[in-house]
């Protein structure tokens, strides 16, 4: 049992309503569109892989060139099943033939509507069903090994080189990690293809595709047997690839990704229309595989206020949690990210944060809230940031958070060392051996300094939301209502990715996923 | 000591006693062998006195080191010549009547992180309304007029930007540092900045938490700030410049 805060439960549902009414509205604004990164995932899903001889993934070739002929918009995957179909090919010729410019896909005759719509559909079942097999897999080792205690251990490792990334995730796991996280590759979220051609050697972190997810799922799976506790595998499901890397992340058996609902569009100026159509169909894929999200409030903080701008974050929230109902995610599924970032020097800052987690965790209470440790104020004296850290950490397991990122003493010198690693994980163990039951041992002072900091932000995020609902979400960013950074409707990378579905659209998978919903 | 010459030693708890602490990883199991091996290491390394305080294994393949030892070098202070960029700082006001009063307009800044680099927390702290820790960005200056393109802005889109809003200064932040990929970019930058004639045209300045005005100043830029800048400071050391230009002619005015 937990310490409660006296919370104004009509404050709660209408901050919910509006955040519904919010990712509602959006949903319908993009629905007459699809993006190159969604048919780029039912490509894959189909089971078109592979590259050209330049690298250049098939798919991209196949959905540019579709592109280019304006062709796009009735679904890649009826013009590539039609040629298939028709013509007697494999996936792989036809993708070679559109490749070299030796088909085009609208002078091979149509096959029989009812014959496409068939065989599109069971290639889009056989795939859901691998996806199926995969879970079910990770369920099996994750059920028979059992997990670490909440809150759980999320350790970051971050090489730029697979090989190296497995060596320190094993010693991060023996030394208790839960979670394991790989970084990824500087930029690689504004690629608008997957790397694929084996490089290794990453900068800032390791390329993210099949063959790397595929190297760490495999050391994780032994290490997990080794300590008889399953380790969780992170990555991220974010950028111009945001509908493939759910793909291949759910293919690959990795357990968490990164996927927030206005991260791209607000941190990387991606274009809005393009990033809600590719998180709307990324989650449901992920729900499907029985994935976490981790959404990204947290960044929010990085370049605002975390004191004056806190409940920014909460309305965040409301709205990720609605979009992620909407496609298909549990609430057991939902990882609403959110920071201990308020200014050391604030006086009672410890009490702010411990409201900000306490709220959180009471109005989402299914979700494996994730809490992101202190970045901003740390300074590079090594000594006070592990006190800093001791401090993320007590507010951690008093309010129960589910995922615990563990901050790093060494946080804004460099990516962290084997022994930081260690000395954070120390320091974890020692704190949340301490404080164990602490929170179940104090009450909040009714009206006292915490309940009146949370009940504020509470009141100001719900009024927040009732005025994005009045705006609409495309609009209050256009606004800088999010990070108090200002972002366009028509401006962003990847805009000219996004294109309008014709009357005959098709996407098997997304179907499938939908009917998949209705009926469990 | 010779005459003038001003030598210094690490200090623990008294003048002269070389007391280094240090904390590393060895890639082997704890044990005697491991424990001989740093201070082996140490030893090679020219400390003396080595003691190991604390060696943990971190697992079977990773032990923890916490050493303590002594150093019998020195080093005469006096010989060492620093490249700070030199200025007093002013109070934001203070700025804003500077710039009012030596150049009677508007300066212009421009600011991104470069390259590969997509860590804005740097830039934005400077730039940004908001600023940090309570210190208000060049945004908020009357005086100034802050332009931040944000991040992984490739270098020639930098450039035209601030061809095309005449800017007075380029304000670049690098806060990757993984496989030099910072020096890379700030040489780039350099590079297409001297092909078009315009690295003597602005003020170039550089942050980020590894830079340092010494790299600054070897790269090519005119300063160079590091963790702990203030976006006063920045304001302070440009409008500083900016006259001491003008008053050498060199600024286009």
């Amino acid at each position: 049992m937990m310490p409660e805060l006296r919370l104004d439960s009509s404050l709660v549902r209408r901050a919910r309503e509006a955040a519904r009414s919010i990712a509602a509205h959006a949903l319908e604004e993009i629905e007459p569109n699809t993006t190159v990164g969604v048919e780029r995932a039912v490509l894959r899903l189909l089971g078109v892989e592979g590259l050209t001889e330049d690298g250049v993934p098939w798919v991209n070739v196949i959905v540019d060139d579709l592109l280019g002929r304006g062709l796009l918009g009735r679904g890649a995957a009826s013009w590539i099943v039609n040629v298939h179909l028709s013509e007697g090919l494999s996936l792989e010729a036809v993708a070679e033939r559109i490749a070299t410019g030796a088909l085009d896909p609208e002078a091979v005759p149509r096959v029989a509507p009812d014959l496409l719509r068939e065989s599109m559909y069971s290639m889009a079942g056989r795939a859901l069903e691998t996806m199926d097999r995969e879970r079910a897999r990770r369920n099996e080792s994750h059920s028979r090994l059992g997990q670490g205690s909440y809150p759980l251990r999320y350790l970051i490792v971050a090489t730029g080189d697979i090989e190296e990334d497995v060596v320190q995730a094993r010693a991060a796991a023996r030394q208790g990690a839960d979670i394991i996280a790989v970084i990824r590759h500087t930029a690689q979220s504004l690629l608008d293809y997957v790397p694929e051609d084996g490089t290794m050697e990453g900068v800032g972190g390791t390329i993210a595709n099949r063959d790397n997810f595929r190297i760490m799922r495999r050391a994780l799976d032994e290490v997990s047997e080794e300590l008889g506790r399953y380790i969780f595998l992170t990555n991220y499901c974010s950028g111009l690839c945001m509908p493939e890397m759910a793909v291949l992340g759910a293919q690959e058996g990795l357990d968490v990704m990164l996927n927030d609902s206005m991260y791209g569009v607000i941190f990387r100026d991606i274009n809005m229309v393009r990033t809600f159509i590719d998180q709307h169909f990324s989650r449901a894929v992920l729900a499907r595989a029985g994935m976490m999200i981790n959404t990204g409030e947290d960044n929010y903080l990085t370049t605002a206020d975390a004191f004056l701008k806190a409940h920014t974050v909460l309305a965040s929230q409301f709205i990720n949690e609605q979009f992620a109902l909407m496609s298909g995610l549990q609430p057991g599924q939902i990882g609403l990210g959110h920071a201990f970032e308020i200014s050391p020097r604030i006086e009672d800052s410890f009490l702010h944060e411990l409201a900000q987690a306490q709220l959180v965790r009471q109005v989402f209470p299914d979700c494996p809230v994730k809490y992101m440790p202190p970045t901003k104020h740390m300074t590079g004296n090594i000594f006070q940031g592990n006190v800093q850290d001791a401090l993320f950490n007590a507010v951690s397991v008093i309010t129960g958070q589910s995922v615990h990122l563990l901050g790093m003493p060494t946080e804004a010198i460099h990516t962290p060392h084997v022994h930081d690693r260690y000395l954070s994980l120390e320091n974890v163990d020692y704190v949340f051996r301490a404080m164990r039951h602490l929170g179940e041992e104090v009450t909040f002072r009714p009206g006292g300094r915490v309940e009146e900091r949370a009940a504020k932000v509470l009141g100001d995020a719900a009024e927040m939301l009732d005025r994005v609902a009045d705006l609409g979400l495309m609009e209050a960013i256009s606004r800088a209502m999010f990070a108090d950074i200002p972002r366009s409707r028509k401006g962003g990378k990847g805009l000219d990715g996004v294109v309008p579905k014709w009357d005959d659209y098709c996407n098997p998978v997304a179907d499938l996923l939908e009917k998949g919903r209705t009926t469990s | 000591m010779s005459r003038g010459e001003n030598r210094v030693t690490p200090y623990g708890d008294t003048r002269g006693d070389g007391a280094i602490q240090l904390s590393f990883t060895l890639p082997m199991a704890a044990g005697e062998k491991a424990r001989r091996a740093a201070v082996i290491l140490l030893t090679k390394m020219g400390f003396t006195e080595a003691r190991v305080v604390l060696m943990e294994a971190m697992d079977p393949e990773f032990t923890y080191f916490i050493v303590y030892a002594r150093t019998t070098e020195s080093v005469d202070v006096s010989s060492i010549v620093v490249h700070e960029a030199e200025y007093e700082v002013m109070e934001p006001e203070e700025i804003n009547r500077t710039i009012q009063e030596t150049f009677g307009r508007k300066i212009v800044v421009i600011g991104a992180c470069i390259g590969s680099d997509a860590h804005t927390v740097g830039i934005d702290a400077i730039m940004n309304m908001k600023g940090y820790d309570m210190h208000k960005g060049l945004e908020s200056y009357a005086g100034i007029r802050a332009v931040n393109l944000g991040a992984q802005v490739p270098c020639e889109t930098l450039v035209a930007q601030a061809v095309e809003e005449g800017a007075d200064a380029l304000l670049v932040s690098q806060v990757v540092t993984q496989k030099n990929a910072h020096l890379k970019n700030l040489t780039r930058l350099i590079e297409i900045l001297e092909a078009e004639g315009l690295a003597e045209t602005m003020v170039l300045i550089v942050g980020g938490p590894q830079v340092t005005p010494e790299l600054a100043k070897e790269l090519g830029y005119d300063a160079g700030f590091g963790r702990g800048t203030f976006p006063e400071h920045v304001a302070s050391f440009l409008v500083q410049e900016m006259a001491r230009r003008e008053n050498r002619g060199e600024n286009r005015g």
